[in-house]
């Protein structure tokens, strides 16, 4: 299948008062049509970031790419100016964030909002953009939508927010769909609602999901690949089986092993122990190191490059070099290999400490 | 909504029949006499007057009758001025003070809004600096200070504005700069801030992934969100004004309110101070209950929710 | 990949040194260094605090930097211009001693003898003159009466002149300054301490108690202040107690309703629940939690309430209701300053500076203290 998004070498930085923040460290991933690539990793890790610079919408100052390219159906658009990039969002890539209780404008009928990228790149006379307008609000599954669309956003609650946000990124069937975290403010069933429409929509209109979540049993049901981050980098990537069934990375095994599953205790459960590194100042070597206890020395010394495990699966980390002992992944872990089958909804431990 | 504005008129109703009370018992306190000015006349006219005032009644008596007079608008007689009554005084000044007011407060609003504006849009460049000083110069020093130096520089020294008295639109503009700099100042820091908090926020971000154009980014989804809350500082330019009133219509000699009401505090005519007080009480719970339901109708989230949080 | 430069010894698993996680975290500082230090960035916050400790020491000390006293009435001595050692020579800044004025006339000469007549002087020993210009038939010429010699006070220095009745500037507005920063420190203070107590019991014992506080609040505010200071001024005579407490009367609601939103908000946090299961007290809770964590705020609010009671004082001053001579305070001078602007602005110059830079620097101090102090600017 043809890549519609190559990421190469993606580096950000911003500038803040302590110092240039490395927020992306050499990210590199594509995106294939038709397909849903899932982004893990624990909060801080650079997913938001990665993702919010595809549509060029990191604030500047202070962030800034240094260096890396963004190629979308061959154009690279780290070099795109911000009108090309104006005709580009909201047409061919949308994004869907996190909190529907503030990203929709709250002085605004949420109608009008829908309405602005449909006459905007569509073309489309007010009338027209109006009828098409109640028709998203219906396929995102909102009722009475012909009289909705004059309310306001306080009017609707999270979940049906969530719809709205959903239609505006809809509305102009774009080519990438970028969804951070489009479920994490919702309750279980609504989160459940909101993938299933994302899924629905998905065959329909052939576009490609970027899906950003901290909820390994969402990434379960929805991904075709897996990209694991890290500190700014992206430690593991794979189609949903490498990553579910053979994980390489130490950090990965650490974030399945600290998913709950249907058949497992809670005793079971192993959180990655410490916490990230500060970005101000990188540590040398594998960032990870520290809280891995299956580090090496040389991850003390030098950074992991990426290794191949497959066509599809990649790995930064030293335990696949030729040298390096033989590990195998913790017992919790591989028990858990085994039972991913059967997972339903299931979250990680992280998402507790989110607020 | 309906049922906030009833709250919000009884709390006003109470504290206007509060502050009545307490100046009427305040007034009673006070020496002098409603008739001073009049000393020919003999004891009998006096006792005539004091039987047409009601001023021979019970204390209670008096009070309820003063509270009825109140609410038929009428706040007695003025000591000094020929037995004139307060409220015929005081409706001859209040356009010229309300002239000046308004005027100040539509200059100064503006001219802050722009100025909030641009530094926030340059936040952290020279015209940032340069406007955070204006705004906390403007807040700091006293109205007064200004007006003094205004009439000394503009007035004496170079002679191109009309030292006092009222009468033309030159006489205007010195009165109108000292009590315009209040709400430049304070329309100026607090659009700043809102607009920077806006431009930052979610929604703007979500606008953005729409593609939408730079101009329609600020104009339809950053100045609106921005501009809305700054109806709360009408609280405080209100207060402004009042206070303003007072000390620039005495320096450049306008004939308001404020200069009716300094020259009354000199000559202890006491009627005249109350009724200025109860017209200024009056005017500020009439403006923050105006504020608040202004902004009930120009923000959405209030408009239908009824009543702030 | 380049494997062959790779040490091979490198390839075994790490040791774990502890203090590797524990030094990427950030040292943790507590609240107040860690608003300390963000207060120190901040520029304006430390030329606040600059000036106002200057201006404290000047209060303190500045009324003895001479021998003049505060009332010494001299009237031969009245309406003298600042002179300052030192700066005899720089006559632009205006403290040279000298009174000046400038004239045109027909002729040089013409415009001479109208500033001997202007100073009443009849010769020209005690007159410098600098002529503007002198065209024919039109001549600008400033002339300069040096008042200290014409009076034989060639050895007298006031740095900030005398005022109509002879009284030594400088002395008075320092003075002045003292009053007044004593009447903002104590309405602030008073404030502060009604308005802890009463928003501090309205939250703390919530329901009934809660919603009759809050409805007397819901009253009092729509009392315009301007308002309550007249009325209590004009039955408390005016003095520095009377005008104090006319400043507190609502003064104190402010700082109530912060209190009672801080308290609320603290209340139901889990390190007050705990200490309460241990059995503290109430007092005890309010006391040694509830209190100092809304230092911050109480601290803050009550920068900004310092400035707006020397303003009101001043205010008062101003319309008549202030500090009655010989009493004084910067209102005061300011309002003496006002009746002789027009020919000696120099009477208001000087207390009208003092009084922009104490507010100036309260306010961008209590900016920056809010900003330093805000924890949701905390990382
Ligand atoms: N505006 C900014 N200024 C400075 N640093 C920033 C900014 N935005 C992001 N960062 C930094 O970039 C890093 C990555 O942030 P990002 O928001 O991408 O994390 P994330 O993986 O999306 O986390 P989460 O799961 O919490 O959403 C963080 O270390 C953060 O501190
Ligand atoms: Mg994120």
């Amino acid at each position: 299948m043809e890549n519609i998004l190559e990421v190469k070498d993606l580096n950000i930085s911003f500038d803040t008062y302590g110092g240039e923040v490395k927020a992306i460290r050499g990210v590199s991933f594509d995106l294939k049509k038709g397909e849903t690539l899932a982004i893990v990793g624990e909060s801080g890790s650079g997913k938001s970031v990665t993702t919010r610079a595809i549509a060029r919408l990191i604030p500047s100052p202070p962030g800034r790419i240094t260096s890396g390219e963004i190629l979308f159906e061959g154009k690279d658009l780290v070099k795109a100016s911000e009108k090309q990039m104006q005709n580009i969002r909201g047409k061919d890539i949308s994004t869907i964030f996190q909190d529907p209780m503030t990203s929709l404008n709250p002085t605004m009928k949420i109608g009008n909002q829908i309405m602005e990228g449909l006459i905007k790149h569509q073309k489309m006379p007010r009338g027209q953009a109006k009828k098409r307008t109640v028709e998203l609000l219906e396929l995102v599954g909102l009722p009475n939508a012909s009289e909705r669309v004059d309310q306001y956003p306080h009017q609707f609650s999270g979940g049906q927010r969530q719809r709205v946000v959903v239609a505006i990124a809809l509305a102009c069937n774009p080519k990438i769909l970028i969804a951070d975290e489009p479920t994490t403010a919702l309750d279980v069933t609504i989160q459940a609602q909101i993938l299933e429409l994302m899924k629905d929509i998905q065959k329909k209109t052939d576009s490609s999901i970027i899906f950003i979540t901290h909820d390994l049993g969402v990434v379960a049901n929805v991904a075709d690949r897996v990209a694991v981050m890290y500190a700014g980098k992206i430690v593991e990537i794979g189609t949903v089986d490498d990553i579910f069934y053979n994980p390489k990375h130490p950090y990965t095994w650490g974030l399945l092993g600290s998913m709950p599953t249907l058949d497992s205790n809670e005793e079971e459960l192993v959180a990655i122990p410490g916490s990230p590194p500060d970005m101000l100042k990188p540590p040398k070597g594998d960032a990870f190191a520290p809280r891995n206890e299956y580090a090496l020395e040389i991850d003390k010394v030098q950074e992991p490059p990426m290794f191949k495990v497959s066509e599809t699966h990649y790995a930064a980390t030293w335990l696949l070099h030729e040298y390096a002992p033989d590990i195998e992944p913790p017992e919790a872990v591989k028990k858990r290999m085994k039972g991913f089958a059967k997972t339903g909804t299931i979250r990680t431990s992280e998402e507790g400490e989110k607020s | 909504m309906a049922k906030y504005i009833f709250q919000r008129l009884v709390y006003m109703f109470i504290t206007l029949f509060i502050i009545a009370t307490a100046s009427f018992f305040l007034m009673k306190q006070l020496p002098g006499s409603p008739f001073k000015a009049e000393e020919k006349l003999s004891a009998a006219q006096l006792e005539i007057l004091y039987e047409k005032y009601n001023l021979n009644d019970p204390l209670p008596i008096q009070y309820l009758n003063y509270l009825g007079n109140l609410f038929q608008g009428d706040l007695g007689v003025s000591f000094q001025m020929n037995n004139q009554p307060v409220t015929e005084i005081l409706m001859s000044r209040i356009p010229v003070s309300a002239h000046l007011g308004i005027q100040a407060m539509i200059i100064g609003t503006i001219i802050g809004m722009l100025l909030g504006v641009v530094a926030a849009l340059y936040s952290n460049s020279v015209i940032d600096y340069a406007s955070n000083i204006i705004s906390v110069i403007g807040i700091s020093i006293p109205s007064f200070i200004f007006a003094g130096l205004l009439q000394y520089y503009l007035g004496v020294e170079l002679g191109i504005l009309p030292v006092a008295f009222w009468g033309s639109f030159a006489h205007t503009i010195m009165p109108t700069i000292a009590l315009a700099i209040f709400p430049l100042a304070i329309s100026a820091r607090f659009v700043r801030t809102e607009l920077i908090e806006v431009l930052g926020s979610d929604y703007i971000v979500t606008a953005r992934a729409k593609g939408v154009s730079n101009a329609t980014l600020m104009f339809k989804h950053g100045l609106r969100n921005a501009l809305i809350p700054l109806v709360t500082v009408m609280g405080p330019m209100a207060v402004s004004l009042m206070t303003g009133t007072l000390v620039i219509e005495q320096i450049f000699a306008v004939p308001g309110i404020g200069e009716q009401f300094v020259t009354s505090i000199m000559t202890d005519d006491f009627p005249i101070i109350m009724g200025t007080t109860l017209f200024f009480a009056f005017f500020f719970i009439l403006i923050i209950l105006v504020i608040d339901i202004l902004y009930g109708i120009i923000d959405p989230r209030i408009r239908i929710a009824g009543g702030k949080d | 990949m380049a494997k062959d430069n790779l040490d091979r010894d490198l390839f075994v698993p790490a040791k774990q040194d502890d203090e590797g996680s524990e030094k990427i975290q950030r040292p943790s500082l507590s609240y107040w260094q860690d608003a300390w230090i963000r207060l120190r960035k901040n520029k304006g916050a430390i030329f606040g605090m600059i000036v106002l400790f200057i201006i404290f020491i000047m209060a303190i000390i500045g009324p003895f930097f001479n021998e003049k006293g505060i009332n010494d009435q001299d009237l031969g001595l009245s309406k003298l211009p600042p002179r300052v050692q030192g700066l005899e020579d720089v006559r632009w800044l205006g403290l040279d001693g000298t009174k000046s004025d400038t004239f045109e006339a027909s002729s040089v000469e013409a415009a001479k003898e109208r500033l001997r007549q202007r100073y009443t002087q009849r010769d020209d020993e005690f007159m410098t003159y600098d002529v503007k210009s002198d065209k024919d038939g039109s001549a600008e010429v400033t002339g300069y009466f040096h008042i200290y010699e014409a009076k034989g006070l060639q050895d007298q220095y006031y740095w900030f002149g005398t005022d109509t009745l002879g009284r030594d500037l400088f002395t008075r507005t320092w003075y002045g300054t003292r009053i007044s920063l004593y009447i903002a420190f104590l309405a602030a203070a008073i404030d502060m301490v009604i308005g802890v107590a009463y928003g501090g019991i309205s939250a703390y014992y919530g329901g009934r108690v809660d919603d009759v506080m809050q409805r007397i609040i819901e009253i009092l505010v729509g009392i315009p202040n301007l308002v309550v200071v007249i009325l209590m001024i004009m039955i408390l005579d005016p003095g520095i107690i009377s005008i104090t407490i006319a400043l507190t009367i609502t003064g104190w609601i402010g700082m109530a309703r912060i209190v009672r939103g801080q308290v609320l908000k603290l209340k139901n946090q889990e390190f007050v629940l705990a200490s309460r299961t241990l059995g503290s007290s109430n007092t005890r809770i309010l006391s040694k939690h509830l209190i100092p964590n809304t230092l911050g705020m109480i601290i803050v609010n009550t920068m900004f309430t310092i400035p707006s009671a020397i303003f009101f004082e001043a205010f008062l001053s101003f319309i008549g209701l202030g500090l009655q001579s010989p009493q004084a305070s910067l209102g005061t001078l300011i309002n003496d300053g006002f009746k002789a602007l027009q020919i000696n602005p120099y009477i208001m110059i000087f207390p009208a500076i003092v009084i922009s830079l104490i507010m100036i620097a309260f306010n961008i101090l209590a900016d920056g203290l809010r900003d330093a102090l805000d924890p949701k600017m905390r990382e």
